[in-house]
């Protein structure tokens, strides 16, 4: 199952691209309108691109109004992606946006590091989003977190559905010759291929933690079908693409063929086979 | 308006214009778009493409006027003729041309897209503004154009009475053109990653909205936006 990562595609621009998926993730909604943070907003690193765009977004209910039916207009699965700053605007997004038949799932985004943390903490968000929703809710962790398992074993435990792994890790640059930072909020979320390293060892923990038992979207600098197989060897159900799209709009298309080919080659007759490959067997 | 689409084109040509360089490519079948819309190109080496205006569309030949700022776009400048590139496009929407009292100002690298504005709309007046001498030889790109350089500024060049402005320069230029001609079609620039509306990186805040410049822009105030970007019809009309 390949997924884009919330916030590196609208489907209204580029429907085609999203219909190669097997889900669309909007980006992230919170309660109110934002703006987002000031310009400059992107700045590309080593082995990266720095983005602080801050959850720009029309808000609930413009969202709720004008973009949703649009978005069920693509007739595919839907993920609303979640945000707030407390446990009762998550609440909120969820139980009206979770009302709608066309939504499947809502990823919690508990780890934007481009806004200021939610106070509450992760089980919390969870808690209230699980008493007013029943749809499948997958919470989505900062790889910054000092024991994202165990974390992922309080969401899991306090009513999460899935996990969604991992979020950009916060990272700063430079300018060269006047060497003060490129971006006009100064830190902003690194992702790209030096996130892979970082996003496999959180799959790898987390399916540990959780046995195996839980839907795992892996994501964080998948560029290849290879890429996208370590993922799911390290526990994930599901790969998401990030800013590989932003370069290349045949990537659902590709890596999937790919991972395919990729699986085969190791002797999996279908992907998902490789779930886990990473791990000693459990013991029993 | 041409469907944007992904090519890989080689470099027919690569020269220097003072400080900048004319990056010239093969065509092929790809469609200019209007003046005013860009393309993304791929950098060699970089996670994310590049956008850059149509500067020059001859025949068989697209060309883009690079400013040589950071590492992808000296890297782009030192590209030989012969090498391969990967470009997507024609996106954004672009300035109306078909105006009564054209008057095209420009102001550094925000020539770019004139040289094609130029000949589209039938040598028009143009004006362009410089900091240095050397950033000014960009102007033989358009022999036409009254030119002027740093003390003095393009604003200064702006006749009085009713006209219609197509600019593009630094942002201080586009609000001081905009001071003087309030229905300017202004040409913005900020950082891209994709050129679709994907990453949200180049917002600006523009009439207290927020407009993501490869959707809305770059040209505000130009033609109104079509949407959506990349559908199927788009692999229809590039298959017949």
């Amino acid at each position: 199952m390949i997924l884009n990562a919330s916030g590196c595609l609208d489907a209204l621009t580029a429907p085609r691209v999203a219909r190669s998926l097997d889900a669309f993730v909007a980006k992230t909604i919170t309660p109110e309108p934002r703006p987002g943070n000031a310009q400059p907003r992107l700045a590309e690193s080593d082995f990266g691109l720095l983005n602080s765009i801050g959850l720009q977004n029309p808000g609930l209910d413009v969202f709720y109004a004008e973009v949703l039916p649009l978005l069920e207009e693509l007739e595919m699965p839907l993920w609303i992606s979640v945000g707030g700053s407390n446990a009762a605007d998550y609440a909120r997004i969820c139980e009206r946006i979770g009302e709608r038949d066309s939504v499947d799932v809502l990823e919690l985004n508990l780890s934007c590091p481009n806004v200021d943390p939610a106070a509450a903490g992760a089980a919390e968000i969870v808690a209230a989003c699980r008493a007013v929703s029943g749809k499948p809710l997958y919470a989505k962790l900062s790889p910054q977190l000092p024991d994202i398992a165990e974390v992922a074993t309080g969401v899991i435990e306090a009513g999460a559905s899935g996990l969604s792994l991992v979020n950009s890790l916060r990272g700063l640059v430079l300018d060269e010759w006047t060497l003060e930072p490129r971006l006009a909020r100064a830190v902003g979320g690194y992702s790209g291929a030096a996130l892979r390293p970082v996003a496999l060892a959180a799959v790898f923990s987390c399916y540990e933690a959780t046995k195996g038992t839980v839907p795992i979207v892996g994501m964080g600098g998948v560029q290849s079908g290879k890429h996208a197989l370590d993922l799911i060897a390290a526990g994930a159900s599901a790969v998401a693409l990030g800013s590989v799209l932003f370069g290349d709009l045949e990537a659902p298309e590709r890596v999937r063929s790919e991972l395919e080919e990729e699986a085969r080659a190791r002797g999996f007759e279908r992907p998902s086979e490789a779930r886990g490959a990473a791990h000693q067997p459990f013991a029993a | 308006m041409a469907s944007p689409r992904r090519e890989s084109r080689r470099i027919s040509g690569s020269e220097r214009i003072g400080m900048y360089t004319l990056l010239r490519l093969e065509r092929g079948g790809l469609e200019p778009g209007l003046p005013g819309q860009f393309f993304m190109l791929d950098v060699p080496g970089h996670i994310v493409p590049r956008p850059f205006s149509i500067c020059l569309a001859e025949k068989g030949e697209l060309a883009f006027l690079v400013n040589p700022v950071g590492p992808a776009t000296r890297e782009l400048c030192e590209l030989k003729r012969g090498q391969t590139i990967g470009l997507f496009g024609p996106l954004g929407n672009g300035f109306r041309t078909d105006v009564e009292r054209p008057l095209l100002v420009g102001g550094g690298i925000g020539i770019a897209p004139f040289p094609y504005a130029a000949q589209i709309m039938g040598n028009p007046p143009i004006v362009l503004g410089f900091r240095t001498r050397r950033q000014a030889e960009a102007a033989k790109l358009i022999p036409r154009a009254e030119v002027c350089i740093e003390p003095q500024l393009v604003t200064e060049l702006i006749p009085e009475g009713p006209i219609d402005v197509l600019a593009c320069g630094p942002e201080p230029m586009l609000h001081a053109v905009r001071a003087l001609a309030p229905d300017a079609q202004l040409a913005w620039e900020a950082p891209m990653a994709c050129g679709f509306g994907a990453c949200y990186g180049c917002v600006v805040e523009f009439e207290g909205k927020s407009r993501r410049l490869c959707v809305e822009g770059p040209v505000l105030n130009g033609r109104p936006p079509v949407l959506p970007l990349i559908d199927d019809q788009e692999e229809e009309e590039a298959g017949s």
